[in-house]
């Protein structure tokens, strides 16, 4: 149990009449990098707080965003379940954003799973966050919430908690602790009769010292964690009061429409805003390093009037860059360059020689946009050295440090006032800095509170980008039609270490990477590598399957005896599909699995080509194994979303560059699946028993493979290169079935 | 000056008639329950009723409603009076009920838009077909919500 390298000490505060009960831990210097970077520093203010009032009230404060993933309800669930809650007097509350609220569990978790948090090493280097403090996050990323602040954190507080109350109770009544049992918020102790609520415990128990080693529950003993339970956050949603950053309001607040820009990376040169000045509303312009903003009474006076702002910005080298030089220039790279190691296992120069059949092939896939319903917006109010800040993120505390490193103030005169957040994706992690900056900047000027807003073509133009990469591939089949050989070179960056490697059986394997920095900003895009990564891999496996005359199906789970978790995602998901049965005419199904942060998913398209030659996805059948299911209401959410969002994205997702900048500007250009183009979609959660995994962006990477690789068999077209619109899919040879 | 009802409520704003409604809902009376999105009546966020049928507000000039009943996604949760003004009494239409017993949003910031197309929808064809629905609801929900949007639209018509 990972909670025995842990020590508790007592941390409690009276806020609004209740008790909070929680804990601090001091972590020893560890057996892992990652460990000692965080031993260090010595003590670690943990997080998760459980507030018990009088009348038998319970709050658990969340430390993470809510983003539509459900986690509010479900740490909460982690907590309350520990804690023997009755969950009907449990209510929920974001945590604010101060160092008592830090996410120390995430960078153990991410340091578990990588070896070294390599996702997290950014915010440990970036001048606006100390050393100190990287485990003094809150970030939500990385499908991690539920998996390290749920299990090390939320359960563990919650079991602490309740060891507490036992406590307390047993020794007012002059009783052993082990004779005591909780249910429903209350202490019982069955040989007398006696019974306390946690309300009336609250206070006495707040004094005691928690214990070093709460025991949690058996998965058998759980009373809510399993339970599908309604999300808090939903009927705030469908009454419009659900408060995101982009609706905070006051009489006085000032708007900003901004222009960035457009070849990134270059400045502002000359402004002139003497026709803007004049419109109504208008009360300022700002001339910002790299833009332009306008300042006015309401948003749309600000947008309308920067229209008229005439705006110079400097040349630069890269005014003539369009994709297809990005893509030549990937091409040469990897033409003239080995790169640098990523995976070598066996000899796979040797494999490709000796093979009966070498199969060559060179997937890409380009720049993508996060495009979060919600656009990038951030209202920051400056007056007497202090600050507020509203803002939808995935990281309050970051965004706060931020904010006071831009305005020069300490980051504890800066209050970050808690929203949901209309949509995260990764856009609205550290380091896409953009709209934060800008916006603390503009607020700089004014003592009101000022709501610099980006337009949609803005938040498509001004984005971190899914990178664009290509991936070349050789595969060497011997002469049974076995995989023996498998050699890869792709175009970085690596954000998540690992996920170009196959999980399949083989011998030889040769993976590097070359340098695929460009002048455009990338960031992590929902399941971050897994996502291209994915459909290389799942797509030339297939490829190979073809080439070697055997079924795909049977190709991969005779490659996966080690991955017995894969394999029973494959089964599952293809036996509920039906593969293999009779089809309707023109409909194929295609697959593919994969595991990331730490689930594995597998995917079953069913396809058809329309009259206009693109595909039709009339449904997915997922399989998803993440260890286990807290609520698994949310986890069918996450696996509906994530198919949704990578299918938009392998149908229409492109962001294209041409003359150094962006060439998509809305929705139309960027198009989205919509109700029409949704498939249906059937999920089967296997309960492994498994550590947690996550669930926020495993769906994700598989739907591609699965939607191409039935395109195949369908038209004979072999599609590797993203989207799909590109294709026209009516020329097509059917394959015959294997 | 333009004058309409805003849920039952009568506004008089002072603002150029060629203002879309969405940033006289959101600014100037501070009814940040509709959403902005796209800003081209492409996304559906911003979508409110004017006399009971959906329209997308990013686009539509407040000279267009003068006089005219406008709802909104909060003045779908609270019942009337006799007087056909809101009350402060929560009553959930059929389709905000339906969202919540179906678990439909997700980051949630789409559904004021999603409901109020549904409900328009809904309102004039009580038992749509597929193609009806997707003829009709065309709104963008990032998240994919669009699965549970049908199961709610169903269980709505089978009610």
């Amino acid at each position: 149990m990972k909670i025995s390298r842990r020590r508790f000490v007592l941390s409690t505060a009276v806020v609004g009449g209740g008790v909070l009960i929680g804990y601090a831990a001091t972590r020893p210097s560890g057996h892992r990098i990652a460990n000692s970077e965080l031993a260090r520093n010595g003590e670690k203010y943990l997080t998760s707080f459980i507030k018990i009032e009088p009348d038998n009230e319970i709050t658990i404060y969340v430390l993470h965003s809510e983003m539509g993933q459900g986690i509010h309800t479900a740490l909460a669930m982690m907590a309350a379940d520990e804690l023997d809650a009755s969950w009907e007097n449990v209510h929920i509350e974001q945590a604010p954003a101060t160092d008592l609220y830090a996410a120390g569990d995430l960078a153990t978790g991410f340091a578990e799973e990588f070896g070294v948090p390599s996702v997290l090493m950014p915010l440990v280097e970036a001048s606006s966050l100390k050393v100190a403090q990287i485990g003094n996050l809150q970030t939500t990323g990385g499908s991690s919430s539920v998996r390290f602040t749920g299990q090390h954190g939320m359960r563990v507080a919650g079991a602490a908690a309740r060891e507490m109350l036992i406590q307390c109770a047993a020794e007012r009544w002059g009783v052993p602790a082990a004779e005591c049992t909780t249910a429903l918020s209350y202490v019982q102790h069955n040989a007398s009769g006696q019974s306390l609520s946690y309300g009336e415990l609250a206070t006495a128990a707040a004094e005691l010292e928690p214990p070093a080693e709460p025991m949690l529950k058996d998965r058998s003993q759980f009373n809510i964690m399993g339970k599908a339970m309604s999300r808090s956050d939903i009927p705030p949603k469908v009454d419009g009061t659900a408060p995101y950053g982009i609706d905070a309001h006051s009489e006085d607040m000032l708007y900003a429409a901004i222009r960035l820009a457009p070849v990134f990376g270059t400045k502002l040169v000359s402004v002139d805003a003497s026709e803007a000045l004049q419109r109504r509303g208008v009360k300022r312009v700002i001339e910002l390093e790299d833009s332009v903003a306008v300042v006015a009474d309401n948003y749309w006076r600000a947008k309308e009037a920067l229209k008229l702002v005439k705006s110079e910005f400097e040349t630069s080298e890269h005014d003539d860059v369009s994709s297809a030089d990005l893509a030549a220039r990937f091409e040469r790279e990897l033409a003239e360059s080995n790169g640098s190691k990523d995976l070598e296992v066996g000899d796979a120069e040797a494999g490709l020689e000796t093979a009966a059949d070498v199969v060559e092939a060179s997937y890409r896939v380009p720049y993508l946009a996060h495009a979060p319903m919600e656009p990038m917006n951030c209202t920051v109010h400056i007056q007497d050295g202090k600050a507020g800040l509203w803002t939808s993120t995935q990281d309050p505390l970051s965004m706060r440090g931020r904010v006071a490193s831009v305005a020069g103030l300490n980051e504890n005169d800066v209050t970050h006032h808690p929203s949901y957040c209309g949509g995260g994706f990764g856009r609205r992690l550290p380091f896409n800095w953009n709209c934060i900056d800008h916006a603390t900047k503009i607020a700089m000027e004014f003592d009101v509170p000022v709501k610099t807003v980006f337009s949609r073509e803005d938040d498509l133009q001004q984005d971190y980008y899914r990178p664009a990469v290509i991936s070349n591939f050789k595969g060497g089949l011997d002469s049974n039609g076995n995989l023996i050989a498998w050699h890869n070179r792709f175009t970085g960056p690596i954000q998540i270490p690992g996920a170009s490697h196959p999980a399949y059986a083989i011998e030889n394997q040769s993976i590097r990477v070359v340098d695929g920095d460009t002048h455009v900003p990338v960031a992590a895009w929902r399941s971050v590598d897994h996502t291209q990564q994915t459909f290389f891999i799942e797509s030339f496996i297939d490829e190979l399957a073809h080439r070697a005359g055997k079924n795909p199906y049977q190709f991969r789970m005779d490659m996966l005896q080690d991955h017995p978790r894969h394999r029973q995602a494959l089964e599952v998901a293809a036996e509920a599909a039906g593969y293999g049965r009779n089809l309707p005419e023109g409909h194929a199904l295609g697959l593919a699995v994969q595991e990331s942060f730490n689930s594995i998913c597998a995917e079953v398209a069913e396809v058809s080509i329309g009259d206009d030659g693109q595909p039709i996805v009339h449904k997915v059948t997922a399989a998803i194994d993440c260890g286990w299911a807290v609520n698994p209401d949310t986890v069918e959410q996450q696996i509906e979303s994530g198919i949704i969002y990578g299918l938009t994205a392998a149908l229409y997702g492109e962001i294209s560059i041409e003359n150094g900048r962006v060439a998509q500007n809305n929705f139309p250009d960027y198009e989205m699946v919509r109700m029409a183009t949704s498939p249906e979609i059937e999920v089967h959660i296997i309960e492994s028993g498994e550590s947690l995994g996550g669930l926020g962006e495993p769906a994700t990477p598989p739907i591609t493979a699965a939607v191409t690789n039935a395109i195949y068999i369908l038209t004979g077209q072999r599609i590797r290169e993203l989207p799909l619109n590109k294709h026209d899919l009516r020329q097509s040879t059917p394959i015959a079935s294997v | 000056m333009a004058t309409f009802k805003v849920n039952g409520v009568e506004q008089i704003v002072d603002v150029e008639p060629e203002m879309p409604l969405l940033w006289v809902l959101r600014d100037e009376l501070g009814m940040t329950g509709t959403k902005f999105g796209c800003g081209i009546a492409s996304c559906g966020a911003c979508t409110v009723h004017v006399n009971g049928s959906a329209v997308r507000s990013c686009v539509l000039p407040v000279s267009a409603v003068e006089g005219q009943e406008i709802t909104t996604v909060e003045g779908l949760a609270y019942a009337a009076d006799d007087n056909g003004l809101n009350t402060n009494t929560v009553s959930l239409s059929q389709v905000q009920q339906a969202w919540i017993d179906h678990q439909v949003p997700q980051c949630g910031y789409c559904q004021s838009g999603m409901v109020m197309a549904v409900s328009s929808l809904l309102a004039s064809n009580p038992n749509p077909t597929d193609a009806e629905i997707d003829a009709s609801v065309t709104n963008v929900c990032r998240c994919g919500s669009y699965p549970r949007i049908r199961r709610a639209i169903r269980a709505i018509a089978n009610a």
